[in-house]
């Protein structure tokens, strides 16, 4: 009973500030929790949450056309926008100028039938979004949770992101065009190569992070300090500088897509926590990470091979940075080498951090990450939902951070519950 | 004359008497050398001098007055200046920076006048007759030069007393000869120099009076020429060679050896340990003695790959093997529980059931997981054998004492069943009992067949358990003893050398 919530206790507080925030959410913001299920027999399936405009939802379109308007300037309302129709991006944007109308995009989806859930019906509302928008830092935690437990830090992952982006674009474009081989496979086909592509630079990146890091001794952040500044020029340069959009069925699928009554990326999420879980925990794996962030000499003493575990956990953050560029890219339908994943490296060290994985390295939870980067998203939302400007949406997302770190503080815990005993013990004399 | 003189120094740490009473005398003109073992007090009463710790009973005269020193700079003005073991000055200013650090000397105006501090630098070195460029970086020197910058600046304020500790650990054997003829000019200009060293070769090259510490107390203070060497390691270590005489081991040791477990030919590396030959057969204790810093602890790291070896090869069991990483000694079924714990054993946030299974699930590789059931089995088993004490195999090791991590750690490596298990003081900082579990235990691994390499400081430990001892000095193989000839009286004379 004791080993069990040991096990558990890294959670309570993250899932309480959760539990606070979703409270708050149930009393002050309408429709919340509203959840319909919606039949996928159309295209729209592919637009959920679809534009205001063309299915009025009273519970969930809470991100109006004018709203965009305002946000004009802001990558993360862009992103946010973006995720409910490409046509609003481009108003928030008004840089997307390559977009073709509306018609255009959803014209090869609706001859493909992609998008279409499974079943023919899936759920829909804001929980549902919150899990969609925020699978991108999901993903990033994963890895992220594993190198900060070796004691290093990650902070190129935002950048591996545009670089994962922008070769999927690139190709896709290029097999679009008939320029690349594999076009003969067809659309409904080849969108896997680009796929393919941007998870292997993507872990290429991780590769070369790891090897500054355990193969040559840099510190983890000036070593990773090297591709989130370079990163983002490689992305340009695959990209020519552009923006570049695209519409394969294929590729809008993994983030627009639904699948057994869930948004594709809430699945694609779910394995792959299932398997970092079962590599971690059912392998030793886990137990070796844990080993070298908390004492790397002494495991290399009892024959751990502590640089190659270190590299390692470099190259899986590598892949999640490319499955996230991947749900980013599809997200947007477009590569944006500038505003892909940028700070998401940020959100992701939060998302761990929140989790109770210490920067310091040693123990760590991926199911504390995973609360962690809901939690985040959560807060996004809440924020957009109660029309706050994104531009000073940063200060009360820095606040509830600030609350749920102390928290979990247990230094700060004693404090208060001090200060309460003693307020308590001069009533009784009173 | 006496310069210092120090009266029944006592220095107590939380209860702990690290010195008991302590009379020192250092004339003027002379090298004294102050010799002990780890823990003797030879530290403390250094700092006591030098005004770093204040003397819990005890007064201090120097130059024939009662002195309280309240930092060491109080006690550099009083003409008392201390160069430490490592070189601490700063490597990225230049020569003349460093000597002058603290005390530039200013034009007019206030501002630093850098013309004058050049000359008083070059001054300070050429009382040592060194001729460097003063502005070049200190790091663009060797860590000789860099050794003598320090004592120059130490020098530079008026000094009578230079207190040098351990300064030849770093230095090779040139280094160490200018080094040695620095001091003897200082000698001859009537400057004390108090020197503390590991190194025996060294004490009677340069000093003329020995001062012997042991447990915090004063052994004796004697004429460098009338004190043979063995007599010193006799009296650092607390027996009279009389006494190691008698005390014959009456231990019954294994005495069915099998074959050669381990062999390594001219295994060394340049700069840390000359060469040497090594071999242990199954069921045999190889000891390896020596005074710290002889080079013990670094044969073993070299057999078990953490540090690596430029010369020589190794045989495992017969078979060509090239340990240059631990994991690949770990997986020939070789264990090294090392000198440091806190460093290099345990690890601290792991259960103990962690720290057991670690070195063996290393050995197997991420893939060959151990069941969660195999590993608690595995776990209760070594803490009912080894007798941990602890509530359960979940606790986390860094809550147990000393002895029961040390416990701990052996478990982790009997886990991996060893053909060759080194044991680095595996009984320092442990209580007696523990100690003694310890001792027994590695007795019936030999009996069991395994080959086991022990190293302790402890010469009674080593003479007691070891079938064969190799004999260490100056980071070289200075002889190896075997069977009957072991003998507290024959280690300590190949020690001295």
């Amino acid at each position: 009973m004791n080993k069990s919530s040991n096990k558990f206790r890294h959670l309570v507080w993250p899932l309480v500030s959760l539990a606070l925030l979703l409270l708050f959410n149930a009393i002050f913001t309408d429709n919340f929790f509203k959840i319909e299920i919606k039949k996928s027999d159309s295209a729209q399936a592919v637009q959920a949450p679809s534009v205001p405009v063309e299915s009025p939802q009273p519970g969930t379109s809470w991100i109006t056309p004018e709203s965009y308007d305002n946000a004009g300037d802001s990558a993360e309302a862009a992103a946010q926008a973006a995720a409910d129709g490409v046509e609003a991006a481009a108003q928030a944007e008004g840089a997307v100028q390559t977009i073709a109308s509306e018609a255009e995009q959803q014209a090869p989806v609706k001859k493909d039938g992609k998008g279409v859930s499974i079943f023919g019906y899936y759920l829909y509302g804001t929980p549902i979004d919150i899990l969609n928008q925020g699978s991108k830092v999901m993903v990033l935690a994963i890895g992220m949770t594993l190198v900060i437990a070796t004691g290093g830090i990650d902070i190129s992952v935002g950048a591996v992101m545009a670089i994962a982006g922008a070769i999927a674009a690139l190709l896709i474009s290029m097999l679009d065009a008939g320029n690349c081989i594999g076009a003969g496979m067809g659309p409904s086909f080849y969108w896997i190569i680009p796929v393919l592509a941007a998870l292997l630079l993507a872990t290429l990146a991780g590769f070369w992070n790891g090897m500054l890091v355990a193969g040559f001794g840099i510190q983890p952040m000036v070593a990773t300090l090297v591709l989130m500044v370079a990163g983002r020029g490689v992305a340009q340069l695959i990209t020519d500088g552009q923006i570049i959009t695209f519409d394969n069925p294929g590729l809008v699928f993994l983030c627009n897509g639904h699948a057994l009554f869930l948004p594709f990326s809430v699945w694609i999420v779910a394995a792959m926590y299932v398997i970092a879980g079962l590599l971690t925990r059912k392998t030793a794996f886990g137990l070796f990470i844990e080993s070298v962030g908390n004492n790397e000499r002494a495991s290399r003493y009892a024959g751990i091979e502590a640089r190659r575990i270190k590299w390692l956990t470099y190259v899986i953050c590598g892949f999640c940075a490319g499955v996230a560029g991947l749900l980013a890219a599809s997200n947007i339908k477009c590569a944006d080498s500038n505003n892909a994943g940028l700070y998401l490296e940020l959100d992701a060290i939060l998302a761990t951090v929140i989790g109770g994985t210490s920067m310091a390295g040693g123990r760590f939870f991926l199911s504390g990450s995973l609360v962690g980067a809901i939690l985040i998203q959560t807060l996004t939302t809440t924020m957009y939902m109660k029309n706050v400007s994104p531009a000073i949406v940063a200060v009360p997302k820095a606040m509830v951070v600030i609350i749920v770190c102390l928290l979990q503080s247990p230094v700060f815990r004693a404090k208060v519950l001090s200060i309460f005993a003693s307020k308590a013990a001069k009533g009784g004399v009173q | 004359m006496d310069l210092l003189q120090t009266k029944g120094i006592e220095k107590q740490f939380l209860g702990v008497k690290a010195l008991k009473g302590v009379d020192f005398t250092v004339k003027a003109g002379e090298i004294h050398a102050l010799m002990g073992e780890n823990g003797a007090g030879k530290s403390t009463l250094i700092k006591i001098i030098t005004g770093v710790y204040p003397a819990s009973a005890g007064s201090v005269y120097f130059n024939g007055k009662e002195c309280k020193f309240r930092s060491p700079l109080d006690a550099e003005h009083a003409g008392i200046s201390t160069v430490y073991q490592e070189v601490n000055l700063l490597p990225d200013l230049s020569v003349a920076e460093n000597i002058c650090i603290g005390r530039e000397p200013r034009t007019k105006l206030g501002f630093i006048d850098k013309k004058e501090r050049k000359v008083q630098a070059r001054k300070a070195l050429a009382r040592l007759d060194i001729d460097i460029n003063v502005s070049e970086n200190l790091s663009s020197y060797s860590i000789a030069i860099q050794q003598l910058v320090a004592i120059a600046r130490a020098l530079d304020v008026d000094c009578k007393l230079l207190i040098l500790d351990e300064p030849t650990s770093s230095l090779d054997e040139n280094e160490v000869k200018e080094l040695f003829k620095v001091m003897k000019k200082l000698r001859e200009e009537g400057m004390a120099i108090i020197f503390i060293t590991h190194f025996l070769d060294q004490v009677y090259e340069v000093s003329d009076r020995i001062t012997i510490l042991r447990d915090g107390q004063l052994v004796g203070s004697y004429d460098a020429k009338d004190l043979p060497r063995i007599e010193m390691v006799a009296k650092m270590i607390g027996k009279t060679p009389d006494q190691i005489n008698q005390m014959q081991a009456g231990i019954v040791k294994n005495t069915k050896f099998g074959d050669v477990v381990y062999e390594a030919k001219g295994i060394g590396c340049t700069g840390t340990i000359s060469p040497l030959d090594l071999d242990v057969r199954e069921g045999e204790q190889l000891g390896l003695a020596g005074l710290l810093g002889s080079g013990r602890s670094e044969v073993a790291q070299i057999i078990f790959g953490v540090d690596p070896h430029d010369s020589g090869t190794m045989k495992m069991s017969g078979q060509n093997v090239n340990f240059n990483r631990p994991q690949k000694a770990v997986k020939a079924k070789v264990a090294l529980i090392a000198e440091d714990r806190k460093v290099t054993g345990i690890i601290p946030d792991l259960t103990i059931r962690e720290n057991i299974m670690l070195a063996l699930q290393a050995s197997n590789g991420i893939w060959k997981t151990l069941s969660p059931r195999q590993q608690e089995e595995m776990a209760d088993k070594y803490i009912k054998l080894l007798r941990i004490k602890t509530p359960s195999g979940e606790q986390l090791i860094k809550h147990l004492s000393g002895g029961n991590q040390q416990k701990v750690l052996i478990a982790r490596w009997l886990a991996t069943n060893p053909k060759l298990l080194i044991l680095d003081e595996p009984t320092r900082g442990i209580d007696v009992g523990a100690k003694a579990e310890i001792e027994a235990l590695t007795q019936q691994l030999c009996g069991e067949g395994m080959a086991v390499i022990f190293i302790s400081s402890e010469l009674e430990e080593v003479v007691r358990d070891c079938d064969r001892v190799i004999v260490l000095r100056d980071r070289k193989k200075v002889g190896e003893i075997a069977g009957s000839d072991i003998s507290l009286k024959n280690v300590m004379k190949l020690i001295a050398g």
